[in-house]
């Protein structure tokens, strides 16, 4: 890195992103600020080309890169009663609910699909960021569930990529309820004997944090992804005192003991593969004839396709 | 000398004046008050009634964290005998937000846990106003299993703001430490039954009241964030308590509709603070009942009638 990467580029790109585009072609980093074309930005996963910065990445984008192929299959995930509480803030819930919907173009706050990566058969479920902030409701709590029956189904390895600001609060106690109930969908995963790994991605905080995402087998993050209870500005206000830089993000957290990785989202494929292979006591996983992953390859929830493999 | 909550100003006035009146008719032989201080209280306990029997959300709050509402400390004072407290993680420190150890409930060996919030300046910083740090939450796990080992129920009181929002608390997992607790509550294979005698404050309050049975006192609390913290969010406003305290749905009432509290134990009027004998009493009873409801089920059936009971939670709404 230079001046040149580091000031002159983002300087110069910032000039050139004042003209009118088309939407979504151009996005910015949102850390170093570097115009990225779309097309740069996901064939590098939604890490920034110039600075390294892991963005955030849909479920269904993640699912694509991850699975061989780009080939998974939905698991349907049970719809609780909506708008239980009959909230309402300065928005009624519902009318959240469906901009969320709209905007995300999906339907809830996780994805969970079955698949294979590197001819390894995992279950997998990840939580959207783009969606309410990822928060945890009782839909989130069904999709884990369901996860988890489905792992113990086909006796599979569960891996879970986490995003979310916390509880839905829109869903009162019952958002709050998803963190015993979550905890028993792991139980059964655990009692099967079956692996479960977290990737903590940014950011991950509050009841998520305090429940299934801190109950895996192996930890791992995203590196800079924000991982905590409490979030940083809470904290200011009850200490009354600055924060160190970095505190409460991955690589600090992984100082402190309470992660075992923090990995590259490039090379996390790779790592979920080698580590769930020998989990489930499986050979090494032979990587030179595996269909490129990528979402040209293949078409999406082809049912029963890639599926129909047995678990060891 | 009373505390009085914001709402109840009225009544203070009322019940001053008839305690002014009692003061200055000891000084002097002459004046006979007795009628009119009877009129005044009569109208102090009209009011009382009136101002109890239609508690809003906020106002349950306030009640629920009154500071001489009756706390973990004197429940087990009064409920237990023979109570030996344990300390420590045996990991880093010793949590005094939180409470535990062994004691006999009615005879029977149980162990109790309970968030303490303290009754003076000097307590309540000495147990961080029942804001329990991941030692506490470790320490709960401990005596948990401990308590599965040798067979004996579990009685947890919970009473806290929240987990502490703190540097070292989040250094040290808080999450991790909240999480572990709520897990070890589903696995062990006794009795475990929760009161929510004060406000049951979020993950912190989950740790400890992922039970076979929660009772909650009637102007008691439990909620997924404080009123405060989610008018802060969702109104940009953390003055629109109220709103949100309604919205939220948290008090005893509503989560006994909503499946997430199995009983309502009824307190005196005008809150526990009020007659803190009789609450504690009431809550005893309650948890007698509790426990005799699980008596002679085996370790197998505790386990997963609990864990059935949080699968099933959320699947009927409010829709009552």
């Amino acid at each position: 890195m230079n001046w040149i990467t580091n000031y002159v580029r983002p300087r110069i790109n910032s000039i050139f992103s004042r003209r009118e585009l088309p939407e979504n072609l151009w996005s910015k980093c949102d850390d170093c600020g570097t115009m990225l074309f779309h097309r740069e930005i996901s064939d590098n996963l939604s890490v920034c080309t110039n600075c390294g910065h892991h963005m955030n990445i849909t479920p269904r984008d993640r699912f694509l890169s991850l699975f061989d192929g780009g080939v998974f299959s939905e698991v349907a995930v049970p719809d609780p009663v909506a708008d239980p509480l009959h909230f309402r803030d300065q928005k009624r819930y519902p009318d959240r609910m469906r901009a969320a919907q709209k905007s995300s173009g999906e339907k809830e706050a996780m994805l969970v699909a079955t698949g294979e990566i590197g001819r390894t058969p995992i279950v997998a479920a990840a939580q959207d960021f783009s969606f309410m902030g990822g928060s945890m409701g009782m839909y989130v709590g069904n999709a884990i569930i369901a996860a988890a029956e489905e792992a113990v189904r086909l006796g599979r390895p569960l891996v879970l990529f986490s995003a979310a600001g916390g509880a839905r609060m829109q869903e009162g106690i019952l958002s709050l309820m998803q963190m015993p109930r979550s905890t028993v969908a792991i139980q059964m995963l655990k009692e099967k004997g079956l692996p479960y790994i977290v990737v903590l991605t940014h950011p991950t905080t509050g009841g998520v944090t305090a429940s299934y995402a801190m109950l895996g087998d192996v930890q791992i993050a995203e590196p800079g992804a924000l991982i905590c209870f409490a979030g940083p500005r809470v904290i200011e206000q009850t200490i009354r005192e600055k924060l160190p830089e970095g505190f409460q993000r991955a690589e600090y957290l992984l100082e402190h003991g309470m992660l075992d990785r923090v990995t590259d989202r490039r090379k996390l494929r790779e790592e979920l593969i080698v580590m769930t292979r020998m989990l489930m006591q499986m050979p090494p996983a032979t990587w030179g004839d595996l269909p490129p992953p990528g979402p040209e390859e293949g078409a999406q929830d082809s049912a029963n396709g890639q599926d129909a493999a047995k678990p060891e | 000398m009373t505390h009085y909550l914001d709402f109840e100003k009225p009544l203070a006035e009322i019940e001053g004046k008839a305690e002014e009146l009692r003061a200055m008719a000891r000084g002097t032989s002459e004046m006979d008050v007795s009628a009119e201080a009877a009129a005044l209280d009569q109208k102090a306990a009209q009011l009382l009634k009136d101002l109890y029997a239609k508690l809003t959300p906020w106002r349950k709050c306030q009640v629920a964290r009154h500071p001489e509402r009756p706390h973990c400390k004197d429940y087990i004072e009064a409920l237990f005998t023979e109570y030996m407290p344990l300390a420590g993680d045996r990991n880093f420190a010793e949590d005094e937000a939180v409470m535990g150890g062994l004691a006999r409930f009615e005879d029977q060996p149980v162990v109790v846990i309970g968030h303490e919030k303290g009754h003076d300046t000097g307590s309540r910083l000495k147990r961080n106003f029942g804001m329990a740090r991941p030692e506490g939450y470790r320490k709960a796990v401990r005596l948990m299993d401990m308590a599965d080992r040798f067979g004996l129920p579990v009685v947890t009181l919970v009473d806290t703001p929240g987990a502490y929002p703190g540097k070292g608390a989040e250094e040290r997992g808080q999450s991790e430490a909240i999480a572990r607790a709520t897990e070890k509550c589903l696995q062990i294979g006794v009795p475990l039954v929760s009161v929510v005698i004060g406000e049951g404050g979020s993950g912190g309050a989950v740790a400890f009241a992922t039970a076979n049975r929660v009772a909650m006192l009637e102007h008691s609390v439990y909620s997924v964030i404080s009123p405060e913290g989610c008018a802060s969010i969702l109104w940009k406003d953390a003055e629109k308590m109220r709103e949100a305290a309604e919205a939220l749905r948290l008090t005893a009432q509503d989560l006994l509709k909503l499946g997430v509290c199995d009983r309502v134990i009824p307190e005196p009027l005008g809150g526990a603070h009020r007659a803190p004998a009789d609450t504690v009493a009431a809550v005893g009873a309650a948890i007698g009942q509790m426990l005799s409801e699980m008596s002679g089920t085996s370790r197998a059936e505790l386990v997963a009638a609990r864990r059935s009971k949080f699968l099933a939670i959320g699947s009927k709404g409010l829709a009552a």
